[in-house]
């Protein structure tokens, strides 16, 4: 599609920042960025994580004071001292990350960015027309706090909406979405900017930027290294622009076929359960085997199981009967989380923070979190005292860190001091040096930036190869596509039959995500 | 007035100084701000309160003495806290122990001298009635405040903007500042609130319940509100029900021991500690309220990044 008004510097912009720095006690977070975001126009801010785009970002919404620098804002100069203030202006944005209030309610949630005094029926009600309007259903009166990734992106994102504003910043906002319903928010967008409205949107994902933008900025180190259309682009030049080198290929070998015996490292027979609390998702009669040397993705819109399975899966959630659940041919179904690893099996969760990583400990600590039961020897001295060694558990974190190119600011830091991208390598490196036999990962590259989202498919795919049963649930379609050997989705706590990735494409799989897969093969296990 | 009467009045006002003092601090704890200086807010009340109606000879003017008393101290833990952002439950002790010795100093030519009483309403008729008359209508002015109290704080809490902004708060400082919410701002608020419900708790003590000024009167109820708040699950209604219950079980146990029964006096005074968390243990089982209502950022210093 062509935008009629938008070209390069037709009609005053509509957002000007000039010069902008901000400096962190001796880090330049960004430096002298310049930006301008013409009226109607979807303006896409490319760059790998930590090139600077969350502080711009920050910066233009109020919620940082810039060093240096100035930001115009309709013609005149302006200071956005906080974020009530740029909303004020008409500035939205929809957050990727620590926006939503756990313990309240989506409408209240909402309730709290409006600066009128809506009552909260209003607001529910106005909140489920938005929904409806841009594909984006929610239920008003549930927790924030029981709501998968997705469906708080969908609250961000109908919050935003909600006070109409003139500028509307989304990041990464079609990171959580099927296809299909990213199609539909495209639509959304689309309208939007054809009603006058100006989008500045933040991705990875350079297809869809190609797709939708008219503009684009590409930021490194806090640089801006390139302004372009990216419809005159191709998704490896806007690649290379943004990591300044070219992205890894993942290279797959195929798989090397059974040599003998009953290879199934890790299956899963009829896992049914109950929905654990008021928001979660039942599990029905979920069948599926992994073999030696292959990896099998599982797609489906966030909150149609995934975490449950993922949770009855490594052993947070017991099974009723012991078979249910067999780890390289022992029955593991009653066996806790450490049972489960003893037997070969390693797990990362989605939240990195909290689940897979104690946020305020330092990088050895959390290795020997995950890995005390199983590698006790290495890591524990003394016999009976279990004492700490921390000889070996800082030669095995730097082992990690080296084999997964950890970047980090200190020699031991804290979980929480790494970014995102950084924070994953270096747990899904955790379980990888363990070389086990059945891996499970769960979104191993939510919000992880391209250089190091290649990296940690590659680590995958090679262990796969190596002779390992690996399992990837995710969001991330083309992630699937570009790792698995079989692809099954989720979808209302069931899972579909898997099917080859030879035999998979785009389309297919948006109408197994969505349950209206009409598979040709004769199922089995399919209930 | 008979005798049933008389041991529901007496345990009307053993409830009122902790459904007040608790109250306070679930506003406080709400917005996340942990203030283990509840006690010495609390004595900080009741000296000032005494100390003032003695003066002028009006329990109204102490009372209202206290409230600022104890909302002048709670800004010194405010200040320290979320200004100067020191460990809030250090502060928290340091000012117990401040206030505690701090009262005893004030209050010293107080010891002794006769007290002010705050007088019960009397209202003709209704007053008279058997039974509910005197429990009903015939009540110190504290008391009637003290429901007040819980009905406003329920209602500001869940059904005002306010409201929610302060659970906001409570709930993801980080958060709440991304949306502009004025974060130190909504805290010193709250916790001034606190100070002041403190201190009318205080002023319970020194001028309803024996209107008479002794150094350390408040004997620990400070700690005890505290310990309300959590294990009511950071809601209203059951601090309501666990303040209630242990000033049933407080005096309860005094006619018990009245009457001569034969166990340990002490093991019958830690009886109303022993019964309140024992049931609101029992009652705060359910995991997930727990989870849904506990104030998540509650302690933690917020320290907005520029």
């Amino acid at each position: 599609m062509t935008s009629i008004t938008n070209k390069n510097g037709a009609g005053r912009p509509l957002l000007e920042a000039s010069k902008l720095t901000k400096i962190f006690g001796s880090l330049k977070a960004c430096d002298g960025i310049d930006l301008s975001i013409g009226t109607g126009e979807i303006h896409a801010l490319l760059g790998e994580n930590g090139a600077g785009k969350s502080t711009l970002v920050k910066m233009l919404f109020g919620a940082l004071q810039p060093t240096s620098g100035d930001i115009g804002w309709k013609g005149n100069p302006v200071t956005v001292s906080n974020p009530a203030m740029a909303r004020s202006l008409g500035i939205g944005m929809v957050f990727q990350h620590f926006s939503l209030f756990d313990a309240l309610t989506a409408a209240e949630n909402i309730a709290l960015s409006l600066d009128e005094k809506t009552d909260l029926n209003t607001i529910a009600a106005r909140a489920r027309q938005i929904g409806q309007t841009y594909g984006l259903p929610v239920d008003p009166d549930a927790l924030v706090g029981d709501l998968s990734v997705g469906e708080r992106q969908r609250i961000e994102i109908i919050r935003c909406l909600l006070q109409n504003p003139d500028l509307i910043i989304l990041d990464e906002p079609t990171s959580v979405l099927t296809p299909q319903e990213a199609d539909l928010l495209f639509v959304t967008l689309e309208r939007l900017r054809s009603e006058g409205k100006s989008i500045l949107y933040i991705s990875h994902r350079l297809e869809e930027v190609r797709r939708l933008c008219d503009r684009a900025t590409v930021l490194r180190h806090g640089k801006v290294v390139g302004q372009c259309d990216p419809r005159k682009e191709t998704a490896g030049s806007l690649a290379r622009l943004m990591v300044g080198s070219d992205i890894h290929v993942i290279e797959r070998q195929p798989v090397v076929a059974a040599s003998t015996g009953p290879n199934n490292l890790l299956e899963v027979n009829g896992l049914s359960q109950k929905p654990r609390g008021p928001f979660s998702v039942s599990l029905h009669d979920i069948r599926l085997s992994v073999q030696a040397g292959e990896i099998f993705g599982i797609a489906g819109v966030a909150g149609n199981g995934q975490g449950e399975l993922f949770e009855a899966i490594s052993g947070e959630v017991l099974q009723e009967r012991p078979d249910i659940i067999r780890i390289r041919g022992k029955d593991a179904g009653l066996s806790g989380i450490s049972a489960r690893r003893k037997l070969g099996a390693a797990f990362v969760p989605e939240e990195r923070l909290g689940h897979g990583a104690v946020p305020d400990m330092p990088l050895t600590d959390n290795l020997l979190l995950s890995r005390y039961s199983t590698d006790g020897k290495v890591f524990l001295a003394g016999g009976l005292l279990k004492l700490l060694q921390q000889s070996s558990l800082t030669l095995a974190a730097k082992r990690i860190i080296a084999q997964m190119d950890v970047r980090k600011s200190a020699e031991n830091p804290d979980a929480s001091a790494l970014s995102g991208g950084n924070l994953q390598k270096f747990l899904i490196g955790r379980e990888l040096d363990r070389n086990p036999s059945v891996m499970v990962v769960n979104q191993p590259t939510w919000g992880v930036d391209a250089g190091a989202a290649a990296h940690i498919r590659q680590a995958l795919v090679d262990l796969a190869r190596g002779g390992s049963a690996v399992i990837v649930i995710s969001q991330d379609l083309d992630e699937l596509f570009e790792i698995s050997d079989r692809i099954a989705a989720m979808v209302h706590g069931r899972l579909s039959e898997a099917v080859p990735i030879e035999a998979m494409n785009m389309e297919r799989v948006g109408l197994m995500m969505g349950g209206a897969d009409t598979s040709n093969q004769p199922s089995a296990g399919a209930a | 007035m008979g005798m049933f009467e008389a041991i529901l009045l007496t345990v009307a006002t053993a409830a009122t100084p902790l459904l007040i003092a608790a109250m306070g601090e679930l506003v406080v704890e709400r917005s996340g701000v942990l203030n283990l200086g509840v006690e010495g807010m609390m004595i900080m009340g009741a000296v000032a309160g005494f100390g003032v109606a003695q003066m002028t000879g009006s329990a109204w003017l102490g009372m209202l003495a206290a409230i600022l008393a104890g909302a002048a101290f709670s800004l010194l833990f405010g200040f320290l806290t979320l200004t100067l952002v020191t460990n809030q439950v250090a502060t928290g002790l340091a000012l117990t122990l401040l206030g505690l010795g701090a009262s005893a100093m004030i209050g010293e030519s107080f010891v002794g001298l006769p007290g002010v009483r705050m007088q019960s309403l009397n209202i003709p008729f209704l007053s008279d009635l058997p039974v509910v008359g005197k429990l009903l209508f015939g009540q110190d002015p504290i008391f009637y405040i003290s429901i007040l109290l819980t009905i406003g704080v329920t209602w500001f809490l869940f059904r005002t903007r306010a409201g929610l902004t302060l659970r906001a708060v409570g709930d993801n400082h980080t958060s709440a500042h991304a949306l502009g919410v004025r974060v130190v701002r909504v805290r010193y608020l709250a916790v001034m609130f606190g100070g002041a419900c403190a201190g009318l708790a205080g002023a319970q003590l020194s001028l309803v319940y024996v209107p008479q000024w002794v150094e350390n009167m408040t004997s620990g109820r400070g700690w005890i509100a505290l310990a309300l708040v959590v294990f009511a699950s950071w809601r209203p209604w059951r601090i309501l029900a666990g303040a209630y219950l242990f000033g049933a079980v407080t005096i309860g146990q005094l006619h018990a021991q009245a009457l001569g029964i034969g166990i340990p006096s002490q093991f019958m005074s830690s009886l109303p500690y022993l019964a309140t968390i024992i049931v609101l243990v029992l009652i705060s089982r359910n995991k997930r309220l727990t989870l849904m209502n506990t104030p998540t950022s509650l302690g933690k210093p917020f320290v907005p990044d520029r």
